[in-house]
Order: C-alpha cells, then sequence, then structure tokens
C-alpha cells in the first residue's frame, strides 16, 4: 500500500488547522491543550511522512530523529501543561481560561 | 687647621648668612617663648643675637683682610622665570662690612640699653607686656638691615630696604594708642609708612628701567654694562639714578621727604637711636655710594645728590635751633648730618661719605641714648614727685622731652651730661672727636668739587655746633625749671655702660680715617673707585673756627644768662619771625598738608563719591548689573526655564503617558488572543519568506 505523500500532508495541514481554530475558539483549558498537541503530532506527521518520502537516503533518518525529539518534548510539555492547568483550578476553581485574565491592561 | 689658614682659605666667608640667621632665631625664640622667659632672659636672649652676628662681622672683617676683593655667598635661588634670575646670595665685600661691623656694633650696645630703658618706659607706658614685643621687633629690624647691606642685587636689596620700612613704621607706632589725642603715635607711623612708600616707588622704577636696560639685577652685571656702556646709556642711567635718588630721600630723610623722620620721634628713644638715627636712615647713603657706577656715568644726577644733600642739610641745621623737644633738635640734626653724608656721595666722596655715616652713627646713637636717659631722668623726679604727694605742673600735662622743663641737669646726672657733652662736641666737628675728621674730609672733598655745595655745608655746620650748644646749655646749664628737673636721678649701668662705650667710639671713630693714614679709604678702595682726600687746613680750621664761634654765640645767647622758668627763648627776641619760622618748622608740613595731603584727600573723596559710590556704586552696580541680572534670571525662571525646559521634560512625560495608555488596550489578558496574535505573526513571517523572497 502506497499513499503519496501529498495526501499525508494535506492529512498533516488540516489536523494542524483543527489544532490551530482548537486553540482559538475553545475556552477549556483541557481542550485547548489537547488542540496544541494535535498540532505537535501534525508536524511529526509531516515529518514522518518527507522522511518517507527521501528513503532510503541516508538523510531519511533525521526526519525519525526529529520526531523522537518532539515526541519527548511533548511529554515533557504535558507534564508542566497539566500541572499549571491543576494549579489555576486550584485558585479559580475552574479551568476556563478567560478567567485567568489578571493580566489585563 | 689653624686660624690663618682659615684665613688664607677665605672659608670664614660661609659664615656669613649667620648675620642674618642669628637675629631671625633671638627673635623666633622671644616671639614663642617670651611671655614665659621673662625681661630679663628676653633682653639677654635678644642682645646675644645681635651680639653673635656683630662677632660674624668681625669673622668677615678678618675674612676681608685677606680676601680684600671679597666674594658672593650664594644661599638659594630665588626667583628664575624667563630672563630674570635672581638668586639668594650674600654680597661680601669692604662697603658691606663697614656696614655690618657698624650696624650690629651699635645695634649690640643699644640692644643691651633697652634692656633698661624699656623696662622702666613699659612701666611708665603702663603695659609691661609689651617688653617682649619690642626685642622681637628690635631683632627684626636687625635680620632685615642686614638683608639690605649683605644684598647682592636690587630686588634682595629692596626686600631689606621694605623689611627696615616695616620695622620703622612698627616701632614708630610701638605705643599706638598713646599721642595725641590717643592717635598721634599711630598717624607718626602711618606718615612715616608713606612718605616712606613715595620713596620705595621710586626704587621700584628704577629696578624696572635697570631690569629694562639690562636684563638683570645683580649688582655686578649692572655695574659691569655701566662701565662698558655707560656711555651710550647715558639718558637710561640717568633716570636710573635719578628714581634711586628718590628712594634714597624718602628712606634717608631728605628734601622733600625728610617730613617723616621728626614724627618718627614717637618711637621709644632706643628706637630713635638705632632705627632713625644710626643705621636706617643711612641705608638711602649706603645705596647710593654701593651705585657708584652709575653716578659715576650720569653727572646731572650726581650734582642733585650733592645739591639735596647740601641744602637738606642746611635748612634742617636751621630748624634743629627753633626746636624744644630734646629729640625733635636731635632728629634735625639726623637729618642735617645724613644731608652732609649725601653731598659727600654726590661730590664722588663715597669714603667721606661712609666714614661721616660710620663716626654719626657712633655719636647720633650716643646723643639719642643720652637724650633717652635725660628723659627717663625727668619722668623718674616726676612720678616720684608724684609719689610724695606734690603736685608739679599745676596738673597739667607733663611734656618729659621739653627741653624747657629742664636745666641743670649737670649735676644731677653726671655720666649722662659728660656723655652728651662728648656726643654734642663730635657732633659739632670739635678736634679731635670723631665728627671733626669725618665732617672736614667732607668739607674739603666738596670744597675741592663745587663752592655752592662747599658753603651751604660750612654754614650748616655752624648751624649743627650752635644747636648743640644751645641744648647742652638749655638741658644741663643753669638752674632746673622744673620740679621734676630737680628731682632728676641717674640711670642704672645697664644704660650707663653702653653710652660709655658710645662716647668712647665717638672719641676715636676718627682714626678710622686720620689724614695722612687713609685706612678706610684702603678699605674701601676694592670695592669703590676712591681718591685720597688731602687734609685741607684752611678748611678743617674755618669750620672748627666757625664751630667755637657758634658754641661762644650759644654760650652768649643761653649761657651767660640761663634762661629762667616759663621765660621765653631768648632767640626768640632776638631773631623775631625768623625764630618762629624756624620753630614752625619753615611751615613745611604746613605746606604739604596744602599743596599735597589736601588736594589728594579732596580727590579721593571725589573718586569715592562720584567715580566709586554713585557712578560704581549706585548706577554700574545697582542699576546696570543688578538690573540686567534680575531681568535676565527673570526672564530665564519664566520664559525659558518653566516654558521651554519644563515643557519639555512635561510634554515627554505626556507623550509616553498618553502612548501607554492606548497600548495597555492590547493586553487583554486572555490567552487566546495572545495565541491569535501569535498566529498572525507567524503567518506574516511566513507568507514573507514565501512572497518575499521571490
Amino acid at each position: 500500500m502506497n499513499i503519496a505523500t501529498d495526501y499525508i500532508l494535506a492529512l498533516s495541514g488540516v489536523l494542524f488547522v483543527i489544532g490551530v481554530l482548537g486553540v482559538l475558539v475553545r475556552r477549556n483549558a483541557i481542550v485547548i491543550f489537547m488542540s496544541i498537541e494535535l498540532m505537535l503530532n501534525s508536524a511529526n506527521l509531516a515529518l514522518i511522512a518527507f522522511a518517507r518520502a527521501m528513503a532510503p537516503a541516508a538523510e531519511a533518518l533525521r526526519g525519525h530523529v526529529l520526531v523522537f525529539f518532539v515526541i519527548a518534548v511533548a511529554a515533557a510539555e504535558v507534564a508542566v501543561g497539566l500541572a499549571l492547568i491543576v494549579a489555576i483550578f486550584r485558585t479559580k476553581h475552574s479551568i476556563d481560561v478567560d478567567q485567568v485574565s489578571s493580566l489585563q491592561g | 687647621m689653624s686660624f690663618s689658614e682659615v684665613l688664607q682659605g677665605g672659608s670664614l666667608f660661609a659664615y656669613a648668612p649667620l648675620i642674618i640667621a642669628f637675629p631671625l632665631l633671638g627673635l623666633l625664640i622671644n616671639m614663642i617663648f617670651g611671655r614665659r622667659l621673662g625681661e630679663r632672659a628676653v633682653g639677654i636672649i635678644a642682645s646675644s643675637a645681635v651680639g653673635l652676628s656683630f662677632v660674624i662681622a668681625i669673622l668677615q672683617f678678618f675674612a676681608l683682610s685677606t680676601h680684600p676683593e671679597g666674594t658672593s655667598v650664594p644661599i638659594a635661588d630665588w626667583i628664575t622665570i624667563g630672563q630674570l634670575a635672581v638668586p639668594w646670595s650674600l654680597k661680601v665685600d669692604t662697603l658691606s662690612v663697614t656696614m655690618m661691623l657698624m650696624v650690629t656694633g651699635v645695634s649690640a650696645l643699644i640692644h643691651v640699653y633697652a634692656i633698661g630703658y624699656m623696662h622702666e618706659d613699659v612701666r611708665f607706658q603702663g603695659d609691661p607686656g609689651r617688653f617682649t614685643r619690642f626685642f622681637v621687633f628690635f631683632n627684626l629690624f636687625v635680620a632685615t638691615m642686614m638683608v639690605l647691606v649683605t644684598a647682592d642685587n636690587f630686588l634682595m636689596m629692596f626686600v631689606g630696604w621694605e623689611g627696615v620700612g616695616l620695622c620703622s613704621y612698627l616701632l614708630i607706632g610701638f605705643w599706638f594708642e598713646k599721642g595725641e589725642d590717643g592717635i598721634g603715635n599711630a598717624i607718626a607711623g602711618k606718615k612715616a609708612f608713606i612718605t616712606n612708600r613715595i620713596g620705595d616707588f621710586g626704587f621700584l622704577i628704577a629696578m624696572f628701567l635697570i631690569f629694562g636696560a639690562v636684563g638683570s639685577l645683580q649688582f655686578a652685571d649692572v655695574f659691569h654694562w655701566a662701565h662698558e656702556h655707560g656711555l651710550e646709556n647715558v639718558d637710561v642711567i640717568t633716570a636710573i639714578t635719578l628714581f634711586l635718588l628718590l628712594g634714597a630721600t624718602g628712606k634717608s630723610a631728605q628734601i622733600p621727604l625728610f617730613v617723616w623722620l621728626p614724627d618718627a620721634m614717637a618711637g621709644p628713644t632706643p628706637v630713635s637711636a638705632l632705627i632713625h638715627a644710626a643705621t636706617m636712615v643711612t641705608a638711602g647713603i649706603y645705596m647710593i655710594a654701593r651705585n657708584q657706577a652709575l653716578y659715576d656715568v650720569a653727572g646731572l644726577s650726581s650734582n642733585l645728590v650733592a645739591l639735596i644733600g647740601a641744602a637738606t642739610a642746611l635748612f634742617a641745621a636751621t630748624i634743629a635751633v627753633g626746636q624744644f623737644d630734646i629729640k625733635r633738635v636731635l632728629a634735625y640734626s639726623t637729618i642735617s648730618q645724613l644731608g652732609f653724608m649725601l653731598a659727600a656721595v654726590g661730590v664722588g666722596a663715597q669714603v667721606a661719605g661712609m666714614f661721616h655715616l660710620v663716626t654719626h652713627a657712633f655719636f647720633k646713637a650716643l646723643l639719642f641714648l643720652s637724650a633717652g636717659s635725660v628723659i627717663q631722668g625727668i619722668e623718674h623726679g616726676h612720678h616720684h614727685l608724684e609719689h610724695v604727694g606734690a603736685n608739679p605742673g599745676g596738673g597739667e600735662a607733663f611734656d618729659p622731652n621739653d627741653m624747657r622743663n629742664m636745666g641743670g641737669l649737670r649735676s644731677k646726672m653726671k655720666i649722662t651730661f659728660w656723655v652728651y657733652l662728648i656726643g654734642a662736641l663730635a657732633l659739632s666737628g670739635i678736634f679731635p672727636l670723631a665728627g671733626f675728621w669725618s665732617k672736614d674730609e667732607i668739607l674739603a672733598d666738596a670744597n675741592h668739587e663745587s663752592i655752592v655745595i662747599f658753603l651751604l655745608l660750612t654754614v650748616a655746620a655752624f648751624f649743627t655746633a650752635f644747636y648743640m650748644g644751645r641744648q647742652i646749655l638749655m638741658v644741663f646749664f643753669g638752674q632746673p625749671r622744673s620740679e621734676a628737673a630737680k628731682h632728676a636721678p641717674e640711670n642704672p649701668p645697664v644704660m650707663t655702660v653702653p653710652l660709655i662705650l658710645l662716647a668712647v667710639g665717638a672719641i676715636l671713630g676718627g682714626v678710622l680715617n686720620l689724614p695722612g693714614m687713609h685706612t678706610l679709604t684702603d678699605w674701601l678702595e676694592h670695592t669703590l673707585h676712591v681718591h685720597v682726600t688731602e687734609f685741607n687746613p684752611v678748611v678743617a680750621g674755618l669750620s672748627t673756627l666757625l664751630a667755637l664761634l657758634a658754641i661762644g654765640i650759644a654760650w652768649f645767647v643761653y649761657g651767660r644768662q640761663p634762661m629762667g622758668k616759663g621765660s621765653p627763648d631768648p632767640l626768640r627776641r632776638m631773631l623775631g619771625p625768623i625764630f618762629v619760622g624756624m620753630e614752625n618748622k619753615w611751615w613745611v608740613d604746613e605746606l604739604y598738608q596744602f599743596l599735597i595731603v589736601r588736594p589728594y584727600i579732596a580727590l579721593a573723596d571725589v573718586l569715592a563719591d562720584v567715580i566709586d559710590w554713585r557712578f560704581w556704586h549706585d548706577w554700574f552696580h545697582d542699576t546696570v548689573l543688578a538690573r540686567t541680572f534680575r531681568e535676565g534670571t527673570r526672564w530665564l525662571n519664566d520664559a525659558f526655564d518653566l516654558r521651554v525646559i519644563d515643557g519639555i521634560a512635561n510634554g515627554l512625560g505626556n507623550l509616553t503617558q498618553a502612548i501607554s495608555g492606548r497600548m495597555r488596550f492590547l493586553q487583554t489578558g486572555y490567552v487566546r488572543n495572545y495565541a491569535l496574535s501569535f498566529l498572525v505573526g507567524v503567518l506574516l513571517v511566513l507568507s514573507y519568506f514565501i512572497f518575499g523572497s521571490s
């Protein structure tokens, strides 16, 4: 089964746009967080697609390696992000990000 | 190394600076510790400081006897600016050592005398604390006088010249709160100071001219220049010498600047003896003798020097005849004798002038100190009477200086009488006392050079003998004319011993330069151009005859029938208006008052009122400066500072506030807004990369 790289990239773009829209329109912090993860994974998908397109050249490995890095960073980010969300919930008893606006000018 | 070997090497010259250092040391010790040391120690320190200076002077004399050409002892570089180089070095030659010996010798004796005199004086005047101050000033005087005579250049001489002037001022005003109206002595000091400044102004101008013409102030350079280029520069040298003469007339009290010296008698008597008779006033004579090389070139100046000297000699001698204050007679006599010396250096007889300078120092110091002894005797008598309850003088102010209050002191004060007589005879020029030889040498030289000078001096000599005869007869002969004179006691040995020593000098001073031996002439030959003056028996005989005649007349007027108590001077009856003129000093002071002082004060008043007060203060300062400043600062404050500077500062602040007031609305606090702007930014960057680069 050989799917054309263009389709995969299109999927990646769609996922990314969904992620972006999710971040912009949703107010639930968890959902925003998930949208961010969606954007990261759409990027991973694009990277894997490029890597597959370039195989068997040795440079194809770079895409894989970068994906691993992104996954690792995303894991770390999840830890920090969820901790932040918990902290916000403790003070505001809500995870609506629009409630956290004390830096308003 | 034996003493003679030291002399051969001339190394004694190296001690010359000590002659200034000893009096300075003495005055420092007395100034710092004087109050704690007590009178006796202060007097001993001051006197021995001067005595040590005298010893140094004698050492210099010995050094010169093997090295008569003299030397210059360098101490330090003083001023070095461009072309001007003034080193501080001491000139030790026969001329300066003559002055050193005379000044330190006479000073030492007068210091000793002053221990006794000032002990009484500070108690009569009611302030014993000033005893120390007197000796500090006295030592300072000796130090500065030594600077003057050892000067190697004009500037250093000027330093000494001003220094002795300062000491003179300080000591004339020693009892500054006493005298007429409580400020008489202070005014006398001021008069001396200002009159001397006029002379100093001449000295300064002369120095400027010398530097302009020669480019150096060293005596050696200047005299060398006068020797080499004198004939091309007669005009300049004439100007220099005339201005130097003005300096000499101030310091040596000659016409037209002599008026300060009689008033200077306000100082204590040792001051009159030391500064205003023996030493300081001879500085002018010394200076002109020192500048012989210049005066030799400028014939006009030399003639003027001689003429001024001779005229002063006669003029002052006539005034001395009409005075009643015992010290004023001597003061005018000093002016007159200084005139003799000036006339001598004017006719080119530097040796005769210096000879008379030295002998005069002896007998005039002697006369002044004896006069001080007389005055103190009278004061003692006066106080004795007050003590026993008598009321002398009927409660009026009693003047112990007035010869009309004296008389008959011959038997009361025997030593004083005899030394006074010796001094008076020496001054009158009676054979064989010191004055005879020196005065006749001057007269012989004057006779050789100019008949006018000779006649003036001879007549002056006649008057000299007359007023001294008058003084002796009024003070010591006849009957006491006041109760105080009846009770006048003799003074203690601390005062009479110096008198006796000075009297010996007044008797034997003539051996310095006896006719046929010319000791002083040979001695000064190493420094000056000298010529041997042969003894002129006609001149000597004539002057002796005139002196004896004058004394005879004085006896005829005052001795034959002694003045009674309160009776007028018999000379007043005989001479009438002439005596009134003599008594009133020919109204010279009044003339100066009218011609110079009053117009000067009027001018100063006008300048002060119109120029300084009205123009400068009221108009320029108050109106122009102050108003401009006020208006200017007001404009700067109101218009510039408040509007422009504050406007800029406040404007910047307001602008920042306004901008940030708008900008703060960008800060919504909503995370999603930030995410949107982030997205827009990313899209812009991306589109730049995608579309902008192509």
